[in-house]
């Protein structure tokens, strides 16, 4: 079953599990995500496959995989998509879903990705690796997720020979990745702990623990939209339930950080954070061209005042669609026009006023 | 020594091979982070450009021609040659992590602070991997026999190549 040009037009319309913001903690925790590395055994990495390698590589995987699906081994719906025959713009589209990364969205050669409609899977083909299995998961669920990943695994396993030694494990193309193959990864929205000046703190606290910060979208400390990704460096000499408890204990403690600097916004700075948001709203609401970094920095500002109750006429999933819908790719799909920059900065002006005019809150999909 | 593009300590100490001549360069750790990945947006993309820096590192201390002898060390499966591996920071197949495992284990140790797994074993096949990773190997070869038109020699490999193949599919059979 191949994914056409219209299928991801229809994807587009729709939200991810991930963006409805419905799992536990998710007014602090957008999603949880967990991702394992895997080769075949019986042929070379990527870097040193050829064309008929990864051809080959492709079809395997590909044909066991649907076939596992027709067995009934895991429900919903499984689309095949032929990334490399992909144009640019749906390319970004899905690295903007977070359903491929960046790196599969721009390199060359034969590779695919096969998407459950849910959005809560995704198996990239020809990646940095032959395999790479994602679960994504809206609020904190690192033990749903591991679950489903690890039993997705084992099915896949039963059907192909995975490249893997007992000293080092699970074998990947970069020395980073071996063992496990694992990496367990948190998407949390921290615009208190921006604002109060403790962000680079909470960095390097976590660096001493060996955990990785993130921007999302962005480099550095400071994020667009005051996402932050913490993950994992280390895969090997640890067990998966390991690494995953370790990312798992350190969210409620940055949690609790992030809601005593918004508490400590309230009682300080009540009038100073109340009209922050408002002019965020009010901007977001009338503007009539707008830069996709000035949205993100005033979609966190709103998802804030949403979530302390300041805003009271918009839902969080509203919000979270938006971050992702105002992206590049996603307006010109949903808009079904290619555009320019400053267009794009008309579309995207356009799109938050029409879905932000006062049914934002139960507007449902478009 | 500080860092040759800021004030912080330099803690890396890398050579860089230009057109196959080394270019020493000092840097911090945030530095040489910036050498290597210049954007991305992802922790995992940060870190393959560490293990490249990091294999780099292991050549320091290393004389010239130790150096030089162990880079055209390569692996009996894929080819792939240890200088390669050095530049690219990424592994030809399976079987490097057998033919190198000398030389990755203080590469290891470095990244992970440990250099044995530890956890999930495949529940199906984990001790087959390495016969079907010889494949690569085999099949290498039998194109190597049949454009030197020795291919009585081929034969001999297709027929091993088939009956490990065989192993392989049976247990795929469903």
């Amino acid at each position: 079953m191949d994914f056409s040009i219209i299928n991801l037009q229809e994807l587009a319309q729709t939200s991810g599990e991930w963006l409805r913001g419905s799992g536990p903690e998710s007014d602090i925790v957008i999603s949880s995500r967990i991702r394992l590395a895997r080769n075949l055994a019986d042929f070379p990495f990527i870097s040193r496959a050829t064309d008929t390698d990864r051809a080959e590589i492709g079809k395997i995987l590909r044909g066991r995989i649907e076939r596992l699906h027709e067995q009934g081994k895991f429900t919903g719906q499984l689309v095949y998509v032929d990334v490399s025959a992909l144009e640019a713009i749906d390319r970004q589209f899905l690295v903007e879903r977070q359903l491929i990364s960046r790196e599969h969205a721009d390199a060359e050669g034969a590779r695919a990705v096969l998407i459950d409609q849910r959005e809560q899977m995704s198996v990239m083909i020809n990646e940095e690796d032959h395999l790479r299995i994602q679960v994504l998961k809206s609020g904190l669920d690192l033990g749903a997720a591991w679950e489903q990943i690890n039993e997705l695994d084992d099915l896949i396993e039963a059907r192909v020979t995975y490249a893997y030694n007992d000293r080092f494990g699970y074998l990947t193309a970069c020395p980073t990745n071996v063992g496990t193959g694992l990496r367990v990864s948190v998407m949390l929205h921290l615009p208190a702990l921006v604002i109060t000046r403790q962000i680079d703190k909470v960095f390097r606290s976590l660096q001493k623990i060996n955990l990785a910060v993130r921007g999302l979208y962005g480099e550095g400390s400071q994020a667009q939209g005051d996402f932050y990704q913490v993950s994992n460096q280390v895969t090997l000499g640890q067990s998966e339930e390991e690494l995953t408890k370790k990312v798992g204990d350190v969210v409620p403690v940055l949690i609790d950080y992030e809601r005593k600097a918004r508490d400590f916004l309230i009682r300080e700075s009540q009038e100073t954070l109340h009209d922050r948001v408002s002019r965020a709203y009010g901007i977001l609401r009338t503007a009539q061209t707008i830069s996709s970094e000035e949205t993100m920095h005033l979609l966190s500002s709103l998802r804030m005042g949403v979530n302390l109750g300041l805003i009271r006429d918009v839902a969080i999933p509203t919000v979270n669609k938006l971050f992702v819908h105002t992206q590049p790719a996603h307006l010109q799909k949903l808009t079904g026009m290619e555009l320019d920059s400053s267009d794009r900065n008309i579309e995207r002006a356009a799109y938050l006023r029409r879905h932000l005019s006062g049914d934002g809150a139960g507007a449902g999909h478009n | 020594m500080k860092c040759q593009k800021c004030d912080k300590p330099a803690t890396f100490h890398i050579t860089d091979l230009v057109d196959g001549k080394p270019n020493e360069l000092h840097l911090c750790e945030e530095c040489a982070h910036k050498f290597l990945a210049p954007s991305s947006d992802d922790a995992s993309e940060v870190l393959p450009a560490m293990a490249g820096l990091l294999a780099q590192h292991l050549a320091v201390g290393e004389t010239a021609e130790e150096l030089a002898r162990l880079d055209q060390r390569s692996c009996s499966v894929c080819g792939v040659t240890f200088l390669e591996f050095r530049k690219q920071g990424r592994l030809g197949c399976p079987h490097d992590y057998i033919g190198f495992a000398a030389e990755l284990e203080p590469l290891l140790l470095n990244i992970h602070g440990e250099t044995r797994h530890v956890g999930k074993v495949p529940k199906f096949c984990a001790s087959g991997a390495e016969q079907q990773t010889q494949l690569i190997r085999l099949r290498r070869e039998m194109k190597e026999a049949i454009t030197a038109e020795e291919y009585e020699q081929a034969s001999t490999l297709r027929d091993e190549i088939r009956s490990i193949e065989q192993a392989r599919d049976d247990k795929t059979k469903e």
